[in-house]
């Protein structure tokens, strides 16, 4: 019985041995899949610094709010790695994600919030762990000279205002909610919106007197809106996630651009557009 | 014997029955193949993501996504906003269709081509327009709010509006074509007996292409039923108020597929009883 009783502890030792082996070499592969992937090309240069030859379009599937910035770097990528094209597609987080696990082909997703890059990780389709390159902070959205006079999130419940949210499935509607309910808030807004331009859009065409966007949406509309900032919104701030995917075909340039983003070029474009650091 | 030989010369004549159809089928070998594989791909192409919808119906959890409230609401504002949809287009649509048939003016044909734009545009287009023609700010739309207090965007009326603007053409292409197809000497008599035109058209022209009407009035409401991207532009996402069926299986879809299979199989299944009211007129086409 003893015997028998310590030899399966020598077995679970063993099979403990193996296991932990096995995680160091997913460890190993899975950081080699990041690291090493730009090199693959290049048998000659080694670290990222040397940028390899790149060609071929880079497909990138980006949140709705980072429109302006991205395609700012993405023409700068372009400009860098001649023969590269870098192809987006901006839409709601959620349904990129959803896309995305639907197989769709991209290189690079770059998600408004840790959840909606969640969904593409927990179905096994990014390759390695995602990054948070940017923060983004909410802001109130009103008609440009504030005729409604939102000063606050508590204004937006006035009796005949026009609010649009972003859904709640979408990263900025997720967190404005979090945001109201932190502030013990309760407002009912005319519409949710599938993403958060959708919403911008809404007062820019006068259909709605506000709206919670993001800082970096209220910038971008050029003061075609006016930005109301509410002390409310530090307890909701989105962290953006960024990763290579699996399904890519552009393996070296997914990474090469990611390398941008976090770059302090990149990071001084995001910056200008009202990002915060990460 | 006689008992026996009945059954013989009955059976007589029925290997001859058999010949008779092979040599039809006969007729049908003689299918050229160049349209027979591409029109069975057609078929199967057609058919394959409805098979897929009904092979990965969460059928279990069925029950319990459907027993949501939500998937309710959202039904019963697309039966009503698609019933009011409809019926705009018949009270609206039906004179429009008469005029396009009946009557000779400048321009008839400008007209019928612009009636058939929104069937061409795509619908998110057709929200835009809307919101610049009915929105707060539209073109029409402000005076709506200056002078009587109302908007349009993001209320269920929006919503009618929406579906009936992508809607309508349908109801006026199949009612003009019953028309044209549909006898006017009856009308002729009709006005020549002392009937005046508009009872002519309510007694006589109403009633004989009634049939055409019905089948356009379905296609409306079918077409209102699936309405989706001028909805969402014009109209916006509310549950309860705005959110259609089409808005909630899209939504469903980013964080919950399996709901979205199933408001999409009670789709499906209206989109079936569509087509059963219709089978009489579609399915009896020679």
């Amino acid at each position: 019985m003893t015997r028998s009783a310590r030899r399966t502890r020598r077995l679970l030792r063993l099979a403990g041995a193996g296991a932990a082996a096995v995680l160091a070499l997913t460890a190993c592969s899975s950081s080699s899949d990041s690291s090493d992937a730009p090199d693959t090309g290049t048998p000659g240069s080694s670290g990222a610094s040397a940028s390899p030859k790149l060609s071929g379009t880079v497909t990138v599937f980006a949140a709705a709010s980072l429109k302006e910035s991205f395609t700012t770097l993405g023409k700068e990528f372009e400009h860098r790695h001649p023969g590269t094209k870098v192809s987006f597609n901006f839409s709601g987080s959620d349904t990129l994600a959803a896309s995305i696990t639907g197989g769709a082909p991209a290189d690079v997703f770059a998600a408004a919030s840790p959840r909606t890059m969640k969904t593409v990780t927990d179905a096994g389709d990014a390759s390695g762990a995602p990054v948070t390159f940017v923060r983004n902070q909410l802001e109130i959205a009103t008609r440009p000279g504030n005729p409604a006079k939102v000063s606050s999130l508590k204004d937006l419940t006035k009796s005949g205002l026009k609010v649009v949210l972003c859904d709640k499935t979408v990263p900025c509607g997720a967190a404005a909610r979090k945001a109201l309910d932190a502030a013990g808030i309760e407002l009912t807004p005319v519409s949710y919106e599938q993403d958060v331009k959708s919403a911008l859009n809404k007062v820019e065409l006068d259909e709605a007197d506000a709206a919670i966007v993001y800082k970096t949406d209220v910038k971008a509309a050029q003061g075609k809106v006016r930005g109301v900032e509410f002390p409310e919104s530090a307890g909701a701030v989105n962290d953006y996630p960024i990763a290579a995917l699996k399904n890519g075909r552009n393996t070296e340039a997914a990474q090469a651009f990611i390398a941008l983003v976090r770059s302090a070029d990149g990071q001084k474009v995001l910056g200008e557009a009202g990002f915060l650091k990460p | 014997m006689t008992s026996l030989d009945k059954p013989g010369a009955a059976a007589g004549p029925r290997p001859g029955r058999p010949r008779r159809r092979r040599a039809g089928a006969g007729g049908r070998r003689g299918v050229p193949l160049p349209l027979l594989l591409p029109g069975l791909l057609a078929l199967a192409f057609l058919l394959l993501p409805l098979l897929a919808l009904l092979l990965r119906a969460p059928w279990r959890a069925l029950p319990r996504q459907l027993g949501s409230t939500e998937v309710w609401q959202a039904l019963q504002l697309s039966l009503i906003s698609a019933t009011a949809a409809t019926a705009v287009s018949l009270v609206l649509g039906v004179p429009l269709a008469w005029l396009l048939a009946r009557t000779e003016f400048p321009g008839r044909g400008l007209v019928r081509a612009l009636v058939t734009l929104p069937l061409v545009l795509p619908p998110v287009v057709g929200g835009v327009a809307l919101l610049l023609a009915l929105g707060r700010n539209g073109v029409v739309g402000q005076w709506l709010d200056a002078w009587f207090g109302i908007t349009l965007p993001f209320t269920t009326t929006g919503v009618v509006i929406a579906e009936a603007f992508v809607a309508m053409p349908f109801l006026v292409i199949s009612v003009e074509g019953t028309l044209r197809a549909a006898d006017p000497r009856y009308e002729e008599a009709a006005t020549t007996l002392g009937a005046s035109r508009f009872t002519a058209f309510r007694r006589v022209t109403l009633p004989l292409i009634a049939p055409g009407i019905a089948a356009g009035a379905v296609l409306a409401w079918a077409r209102a039923l699936g309405e989706f991207g001028a909805t969402i532009t014009f109209a916006g996402n509310f549950p309860g108020r705005t959110q259609t069926m089409p808005l909630s299986v899209y939504l469903a879809l980013q964080n919950d597929p399996e709901a979205a299979i199933a408001l999409s199989l009670v789709l499906l299944t209206v989109s079936i009883a569509v087509l059963a009211a219709l089978r009489d007129r579609w399915m009896t086409t020679p």
